[in-house]
């Protein structure tokens, strides 16, 4: 089986979520669309380690996966705090720490 | 040897070197040499640290341990008296003082001929003062303190003159500098006297310029700084670092004796308590230069350029001092131009040469008594006057002050050379000598010694003789015994001072240190040499008989008055010289180095700072917190990334 | 394994630190201050010990080494020469004398009193260090090491500008100590590929041999360091700023102390490691060290500010012990040597008798006083005699060794000695001018409910100028320690002192040279 199919919608997932923090303001939305991209490349390491036959990649997947699940937690936790105080999730009302 | 009365200087005396030092070490009385030194120096200490305790007999502490010197110095000459010509010189090593590779030195002192008269009248004179001071400064709240730098002063002196090498005379040299400052500037509440104290220590660090660049010379060429191991030798070394070395020398000794160029110090040097002016700028400090001169003859016997540079300063500043006290109506001043003037025969003839050397140092000793002696008087006189020193405010003083009258008229006869009085035998030998040696040189030295009896006189006149022209609130009064009972005994050294020279004494007495001279033949008999001085200074007092005694003396100094006399006032300008070509551009710069040092080293570094700063400022505003923008900037930093990657692999 | 005394010298200071810091912190607590007081003179009992048992014949001793990071060649070494002991000596007995002097400046500052105390000690405990460092890495660390007390010092404690005082001096000596990284990364490199293997011992690192580029650029990056930190013309300027803005105690520590590193350094790493870079950098650094002579005497006899003028009385008196460093002759080193620890004595007096008119004022302008002496002489007395030994009257310890340093610098190239002679004069203007204005005239009235020094204050002054004239007359026991260090440094220079022209005959009178 090739692994062309799988790289082309690696990429495509990590498109749309690279364009995804860029235009979006909601920090949900954002945060989803950081997970696409990290997920994209999980998919894109995993269809590596496949042609190389080593388990590498595999390993490293799970790290990632592991590092996105900590992050998922302080960044929601974050975002929560804010909507909070501020009743708002605009990432574009949240531009307080400049210089 | 045959010499013409023209000869040109440069062929001065190279008969025969210098003698070289040998110093025996010291044994019997000479093993206390150092407790010459260590008396005043703890006297000093003792009045110095003792604080308040010491004040009921502060004063008496400090004349007995002069009077202990000058007994151990009196015994130390008697011993020195009793020994053959050749075994007169004794060394003590006291202990190394620096040791650095090859530099070491020794703290150590040689005692000579040379250095025998000068303790004597460091320690006879210099006692005598002490004494005199005890009245003088009776009413001074801060008597002690006077003492203990007055002992101070006398150690540092005696270290000067005991030194067997050029840095401990430095030692010396600094100490006594440093005395003389703090003595100076001893009514320090008075802004002329402070100002005056920084001015003299000022300018004879100028001096010490000449000294320290000498004793560098002189140990980069001889790998010491000893008098003997230089003295032997001496002349091997290379013309051009004998004359230089001369000439170092000789800025030392312009300094401390107030020989022009560096004379503008001594004037403003009498704002101290008159007893200093009588020790330190009259009869011992001053002399110090003329002693540096002396005791370097083996330099300047081998560099008779800086012999003929040693003889202009004396012929000039002989007559600068001379001019300069015609015009003084502060009677301090006036005797501080005579001092300087007569310090001016002593380099003069210090100058000469074998020939001169030993009256260089007979006309310090009978000056010292004499000058000290009318210092004194001075100070009598003020202490009369209620501290007024214009002698326009004196007049008819003699009946007042009949001891002080009495024995200030020996000081006046001594100086200005009347015959049989101690300053006409030492003044008329260097008029001799110099007229021995160049005509225009024995010509400023005969045509001061007119000046000398003109100022002398005038001084007499307007102090002692003529109307009365104190205010009616002064009431003149002789000083009491502990006062005048030193000037008596001076009064009678300047007398009687001239006895050094009976049967040439003196001049055999400094023989082993100075070398023999060579007897010179003049154009004319000295006795007709000795008419001739006598002639020119009885012009002298007749000139200010007729222009000052003769007159009515104004209370208030005219101010329509010839250039001549007011350059003379304004010290010949000496100050205005200093300030013009120094003091102001100096200040300038120094304002300008300022300015350059804050804003433009500074600057520059404040500025990179700031251009940091300003820098930091533009790029901060990227920073515009918004997550997506640093996003895009994430991206576009990956995808350059990526291309640069990608052109690298494709290339 | 005998006893480690170095590491013991280091370790007290520092662990006294570390005790007055965690000492209750009570507003009028003077707990602290006996403490700190009783730390610093255990360190100056132990230095005693130390310099009484030094053997000046037997160079390097006391040595300790243990391999620290064996990837680096870097080493926890310590040993002592007689030009590190001279130093060590300094420090141990200026930092009681400051502790004593500053008794009440800590308080009232931006940290506690502890704190002040705390990193007084901190910083005794590593410029020890550094005087005793005989690895290039440790003496870096170390040498870096000394900002962080210094830079609290100065931003907690001082006066109204001390913030930017304190960052300025941090930027100055950070820039310096970064190419002085470069260079011991680079000593590394050469090191790695020499017979020892990477190494930072002093010992093995003089024995490289070593390109003659690569060794003047190693040796530039060493000596920028030092000479900002000494400081030199023209990278002076931190040293006004940092003087005017601490606490007199501050000063003394920083002057008299922290910069004497710089000119050690050139001395023990300088010439010690990069012997031809330092001779082919000689006339240059010689120059510049002139003109730092003449240029900081100038400068002070402008300031209207004490301490600044104190600072720049300093930049000129750096300039006569780097000369006399680079003039390469044992004259010259032994007076730059001797001249470290004598400005050391001779600054801190000065800092401190006019901290402490200044404390009674208010004010450090100079023409805000007037006729002091009248009230308070017996400051004015120490202030003089501080001053006199500034302008190195001779009598006083100075003068040996600017003497020597001047003598070492004419047997050298006599123009050098002639330019730096001139400074003696600046230096009488400068100093009798600043005494002048403050102490003489008509009292000014707002000094004149002036208090004179209390016992306190004198008995901090006391050991100074006692020193200060034992060693004018008596310079000896230092010299003895000094000279062989110096014979040993010019012998790694491979340089010689130069001949007297007509050498004097020994042996007139009981005057005997018997040199070996």
């Amino acid at each position: 089986m090739s692994e062309t199919p799988f790289l082309v919608l690696s990429a495509i997932l990590f498109t749309i979520g690279a364009v995804g923090v860029l235009t979006r303001r909601n920090a949900l939305v954002l945060f989803m669309c950081v997970e696409m991209m990290l997920n994209a490349t999980n998919l894109a390491l995993v269809t590596f380690s496949r042609v190389h036959g080593n388990l590498d990649g595999q390993v490293t997947a799970f790290f990632v996966m592991v590092v996105a699940a900590a992050e998922v937690v302080v960044g929601l936790a974050i975002i929560v705090t804010i909507f909070r105080t501020r009743r708002s999730a605009s990432v574009d009302d949240a531009s307080l720490l400049k210089y | 040897m045959t010499t013409t009365v023209v000869t040109p200087l440069s062929a001065i005396s190279l008969a025969e070197g210098a003698p070289v030092i040998e110093a025996a070490s010291a044994d019997g009385v000479f093993s206390l040499l150092w407790l010459i030194i260590a008396l005043p120096a703890l006297g000093a200490a003792i009045l110095l640290l003792g604080g308040r305790r010491t004040d009921a007999w502060g004063h008496l502490l400090g004349v007995a341990t002069v009077a202990g010197s000058f007994a151990l110095s009196l015994l130390a000459f008697l011993a020195l008296l009793g020994r053959d010509a050749e075994d007169r010189s004794v060394g003590q090593t006291l202990y190394s003082w620096i040791e650095a590779g090859p530099f070491t030195v020794d703290l150590a002192l040689l005692y000579d001929p040379l250095s025998a008269l000068f303790l004597l009248l460091i320690t006879g004179v210099g006692g005598i003062i002490h004494v005199y001071s005890i009245g003088y400064m009776e009413h001074d709240a801060r008597r002690r303190r006077f003492f203990g730098y007055l002992n101070l002063f006398v150690a540092a002196m005696l270290v000067l003159v005991l030194a067997d090498n050029y840095l401990v005379l430095f030692l010396g040299w600094e100490g006594v500098g440093l005395a003389s400052y703090l003595l100076i500037g001893f009514w320090q509440h008075k802004p002329s006297a402070a100002a005056a104290a920084k001015k003299a220590f000022v300018v004879n660090r100028v001096g010490d310029i000449g000294m320290a660049l000498g004793v560098m010379l002189a140990f980069a060429t001889f790998g010491t700084v000893g008098f003997a191991e230089i003295s032997a030798v001496a002349g091997e070394a290379s013309d051009g670092v004998l004359t230089a070395l001369g000439l170092l020398f000789l800025l030392a000794a312009a300094g401390k004796s107030a020989q022009v160029p560096l004379q503008s110090w001594l004037l403003d040097a009498m704002e101290g308590p008159t007893p200093v002016s009588a020790l330190i700028h009259a009869a011992t400090m001053v002399t110090a230069g003329v002693y540096l001169v002396v005791r370097s003859n083996f330099i300047y016997e081998a560099a008779p350029v800086a012999q003929t540079a040693v003889v202009i300063v004396g012929a000039v500043t002989l007559l600068w001092g001379a001019i300069i006290g015609t015009a003084k109506d502060d009677i301090k001043k006036a005797l501080a131009g005579s001092t300087m003037s007569q310090i001016g025969y002593m380099m003069l003839a210090a100058g000469l040469g074998v020939a001169g050397y030993a009256f260089a140092i007979f006309h310090l000793l009978t000056h010292g008594f004499f000058k000290a002696n009318m210092f004194l008087g001075a100070g009598s006189v003020m202490h009369a006057m209620d501290d007024d020193v214009d002698m326009r405010h004196y007049g008819a003083l003699q009946k007042m002050l009949p001891v002080t009258f009495l024995t200030f008229a020996m000081g006046y006869l001594a100086i200005i050379g009347f015959p049989g009085f101690s300053g006409f035998w030492s003044k008329d030998k260097i008029i001799e000598a110099a007229f021995g040696e160049n005509l225009v040189v024995g010509l400023a030295a005969l045509l001061g010694a007119g000046i000398t009896a003109f100022y002398m006189t005038r001084l007499m006149l307007m102090t002692f003789f003529g109307e009365k022209r104190w205010s009616e609130d002064v009431h003149p009064h002789e000083s009491p015994k502990v006062m005048t009972v030193p000037l008596i005994v001076l009064a009678a050294l300047s007398v009687l001072g001239g006895a050094m020279l009976l049967g040439n004494w003196v001049v055999e007495w400094l023989e082993p240190t100075v070398g023999h001279a060579e007897h010179h033949e003049l154009a004319v008999s000295p006795l007709v040499m000795t008419l001739i001085v006598t002639v020119v200074v009885a012009v002298g007092v007749a000139l200010a008989w007729v222009l000052v005694g003769k007159r009515e003396v104004p209370r208030v100094a005219p101010a329509n008055v010839s250039v001549f006399t007011r350059a003379a006032r304004a010290d010949l300008y000496g100050d205005a010289l200093n300030e013009g070509l120094f003091m102001r551009p100096g200040d300038r710069f120094v304002g300008d180095l300022t300015r350059f040092d804050d804003h433009g080293v500074d600057g520059a570094v404040n500025g990179t700072a700031a251009a940091f700063g300003g820098m930091s400022g533009v790029f901060r505003r990227w920073q515009n917190g918004f997550v997506r923008s640093y996003a895009l900037s994430l991206l576009a930093g990956a995808v350059l990334l990526l291309a640069v990657l990608l052109a690298v692999n494709l290339a | 394994m005998s006893f480690p005394w170095l590491t013991v010298l280091m370790a007290v200071p520092l662990l006294g630190a570390v005790l007055v810091a965690l000492l209750p912190k009570r507003p009028d607590g003077a707990l602290p201050k006996q403490v700190a007081f009783a730390f610093s003179l255990v360190t100056l009992l132990l230095a005693a010990l130390v310099g009484f048992g030094y053997d000046a014949r037997a160079g390097m001793q006391l040595t300790e080494e243990y391999t620290w990071i064996a990837a680096f060649g870097a080493h926890y070494a310590l040993g002592l020469d007689g030009i590190g002991l001279t130093l060590v000596l300094l420090t141990a007995i200026l930092v009681p004398v400051v502790i004593l002097a500053s008794w009440n400046d800590g308080d009232g500052g931006r940290w506690s009193t502890n704190s002040f105390f705390a990193w007084m000690l901190a910083l005794e405990g590593l410029a020890l260090g550094v005087f005793m460092a005989t690895d290039v890495f440790l003496f870096y660390v170390l040498f870096e090491a000394t900002l962080i007390p210094i830079y609290f010092l100065i931003g907690g404690f001082g006066g109204a500008r001390r913030s930017y005082a304190a960052m300025k001096f941090l930027l100055y000596s950070l820039l310096g100590g970064l190419l002085m990284l470069a260079s011991v990364i680079g000593l590394y490199v050469v090191s790695a590929d020499s017979e020892f293997g990477p190494t930072y011992l002093l010992s093995e690192l003089t024995q490289i041999e070593m390109d003659q580029n690569v060794g003047r650029w190693l040796f530039l990056g060493f000596f920028i360091a030092f000479a900002i930190k000494a400081p030199m013309f023209p990278v002076h300027t931190w040293l006004p700023d940092a003087a005017a803005a601490g606490t007199p105690g501050t000063s003394v520590l920083l002057v008299s102390i922290l910069d004497k590193i710089g000119t050690f350094g050139m001395i023990r790493f300088g010439l010690g490691l990069f012997p031809e870079a330092a001779q082919w950098a000689t006339p240059v650094v010689l120059v510049l060290a002139v003109f730092s002579v003449l240029y900081g005497a100038l400068l002070a006899i402008g300031q209207n500010s004490i301490p600044r003028l104190i600072a720049y009385t300093s930049v000129s008196h750096f300039g006569f012990i780097v000369l006399g460093i680079f003039v390469l002759n044992s004259a010259g080193q032994v007076g730059s040597t001797l001249y470290m620890f004598n400005h050391g004595l001779s600054t801190a007096a000065l800092f401190l008798v006019t901290g402490f008119l200044i404390r009674r004022r208010g004010s450090a302008l100079i023409s805000d006083y007037g006729g002091v002496e009248k009230v308070a002489p017996v400051l004015a007395g120490i202030f003089l005699v501080a001053g006199l030994s500034s302008l190195s009257l001779p009598g006083l310890s100075p003068f040996v060794s600017e003497f020597l340093v001047l003598v070492g610098a004419f047997t050298y190239n006599w123009w050098y000695a002639v330019f730096a002679v001139l400074g003696i004069v600046l230096a009488a203007l400068y100093i009798l001018l600043m005494y002048q204005r403050t102490m003489t005239g008509p009292t000014v009235p707002a000094v004149a409910p002036m208090r004179d020094l209390g016992l306190r204050e004198v008995s901090a002054l006391a050991p100074l100028l006692v020193l200060i004239v034992l060693l004018g007359f008596y310079p000896k026991p230092l010299t003895t320690i000094i000279e062989p260090a110096v014979q040993e440094t010019l012998q790694q220079v491979g340089v010689s002192d130069p001949a007297p022209d007509v050498p004097a005959t020994a042996g007139s009178g009981e005057h005997e040279e018997n040199d070996q």
